[in-house]
């Protein structure tokens, strides 16, 4: 589809307007929207799998803003969708519900049985990474203002120290 | 810092060697599983500090590791561009993790070990992307091999697992087992016997998919497909490696039919457009990448259907992977532009093919 403005660029934009009672269509390039000062990329979802994302939580009824932010690493539904990619693993629980769907329709599954996993035990790490996750955690809270999990974090912290 | 890939047991591309099975036809077979390390954001959203502690954590682990002894590690935030472009070029690292794309520059703690054929990116889209590659079709042994690294790396890592959704990774289209299995082939004659827009849409109906010579996002030059599995959840690994061996197989079946076909019902047109990326090869004084890439292909063909002999897919193997620029820049000494390049390639391409020229025709 060209674009109706320059009859040049392949159309991008696809305007549906109401103007005196009339509906008229119009499908513009991005350079000519820009121009117009239409709107391209205000809200929509710039990655195809938060497109995706986007349409499950519509029909599913899961409203995008209600989930809020993960607790780690503090991405949102919106990061996602702008990125397609997720946060940190955590991601995976706080937006359990959207994501279950999500792969559902990208694997046709939701249940991994593929060979499964068991970390190694915690004293088996060495007690110094285990100590600089925790003030990574706790540099993150206290940055989004969750300062009941920053208390909790550091109190973890003094009793590895002692 | 300089790199020296002599230091890597046979440059890092012994899967160029032509050993394994079907390597008339099978160029290559790669596992490639992503992992993450618990307790940290994805490289994407992790910090420089979270990037150079998830690289700490997995070269402790690497150091202990059997199937990583005698690795080298590439501080790839450490060299310069030129050398990440000739680790990108032998298949070694990604494009994204080398920083190659000006709008994303190589993020500190981004490295890689390479050992012999198995190797692991650190901090790519995922904190790990173990690889396994080997020559010719060998899905089993190459799986094999990066399961077992797998193993010992996630003994001492404690990788982010989800008892429902399997391993975790930044893009929920790897989230599952995480592995990529694939396999990277020449079609040429499905390719002229136009009989492969039907082969490629069957297999995107199996649940499998195709890119180009470079993975996701590259075009397919000179005929070569790489063929992987497109899901990763919901089916084993096991399950997944079965079936892409099972169309593999059929994928190899079907050009060895259109190769015969060829033979039988184009035999002198096939025969002269052969012998001309042949002589075009031999003599030109100039080839764009693209170029060269075509007529190797026809010269890949010819050799399949013994047109001509006294030419080893090794060399071919070799060519594409030494005639592009930062291989021909690393061999000139200097770095070269387009036009210098392109007379390099050709200088190169005819020195190769003219050092086995003994038998020809």
């Amino acid at each position: 589809m060209i674009c109706d403005s320059c009859k040049e660029r392949d159309a991008v934009v696809h305007l549906t307007q109401i103007v005196d009672n009339a509906v008229t269509k119009l499908d513009l390039c991005e350079k000519c929207a820009a121009e117009k000062g239409v709107e391209t990329s205000g809200g929509l979802p710039a990655h195809p799998l938060g497109q995706f994302l986007a349409d499950v939580q519509q029909q599913t009824s899961i409203p995008a803003g209600e989930i809020g932010r993960c607790t780690f690493c503090g991405a949102s539904m919106k990061d996602f969708r702008a990125s397609g990619r997720l946060g940190c693993p955590r991601c995976y629980t706080t937006f359990e519900g959207s994501l279950r769907e999500l792969l559902r329709r990208v694997h046709g599954h939701s249940r991994h049985v593929g060979r499964s996993y068991d970390a190694p035990e915690p004293v088996r790490r060495e007690q110094d990474s285990i100590r600089g996750e925790l003030r990574e955690r706790l540099r993150r809270a206290v940055e989004s203002e969750q300062f009941e999990l920053a208390a909790e974090l550091r109190d973890k912290i003094r009793v590895l120290d002692q | 810092m300089t790199i020296d890939l002599s230091l890597l047991p046979d440059g890092g591309v012994s899967w160029l060697d032509a050993s394994g099975a079907n390597s008339d036809i099978v160029l290559s077979t790669r596992i490639r599983l992503a992992r993450n390390v618990d307790g940290f954001a994805f490289t994407s959203r992790a910090r420089e500090g979270e990037r150079l502690r998830v690289l700490a954590q997995v070269r402790e682990a690497a150091g202990a590791s059997e199937s990583l002894a005698g690795a080298f590690l590439f501080r790839l935030d450490e060299i310069q561009a030129q050398d990440r472009m000739l680790l990108h070029e032998r298949h070694l690292v990604s494009k994204e993790l080398a920083g190659l794309d000006a709008n994303h520059p190589v993020k500190a703690g981004s490295a890689v070990f390479l050992g012999d054929g198995l190797g692991v990116m650190i901090n790519e889209e995922d904190h790990l992307r173990l690889q396994s590659i080997r020559s010719g079709f060998a899905l089993g042994e190459a799986y094999e091999r990066a399961a077992a690294l797998d193993r010992e790396l996630g003994s001492r890592v404690p990788y982010a697992y989800h008892q429902e959704f399997g391993y975790l990774t930044a893009c929920p289209t790897n989230t599952g087992t995480g592995m990529r299995a694939s396999v990277l082939i020449h079609l040429p004659g499905l390719v002229l016997t136009k009989e492969i827009q039907r082969v490629l849409t069957g297999l995107q109906q199996m649940g499998l998919t195709y890119r180009g010579l470079y993975g996701e996002g590259s075009e397919v030059v000179g005929n070569f497909f790489q063929i992987s599995n497109q899901t990763t959840l919901g089916r084993s690994e096991d399950e997944l490696i079965e079936q892409l061996v099972h169309v593999v197989r059929r994928v190899i079946e079907k050009e060895e039919e259109a190769r015969k076909v060829l033979q039988r019902d184009a035999g002198y047109i096939i025969e002269d457009k052969l012998w001309r990326a042949y002589g075009t090869l031999r003599f030109a004084r100039s080839l764009t990448f693209d170029e060269a890439m075509n007529y190797l292909s026809g010269v890949r063909l010819a050799v399949g259907l013994k047109l001509i002999s006294g030419l080893s897919v090794y060399t071919l193997n070799k060519l594409l992977v030494f005639s592009q620029p930062a291989h021909l820049s690393y061999v000139e000494g200097r770095m070269l532009n387009e036009s210098e390049a392109a007379q390099a390639r050709a200088r190169y391409v005819r020195d190769a093919l003219a050092s086995e020229a003994g038998s020809n025709g």
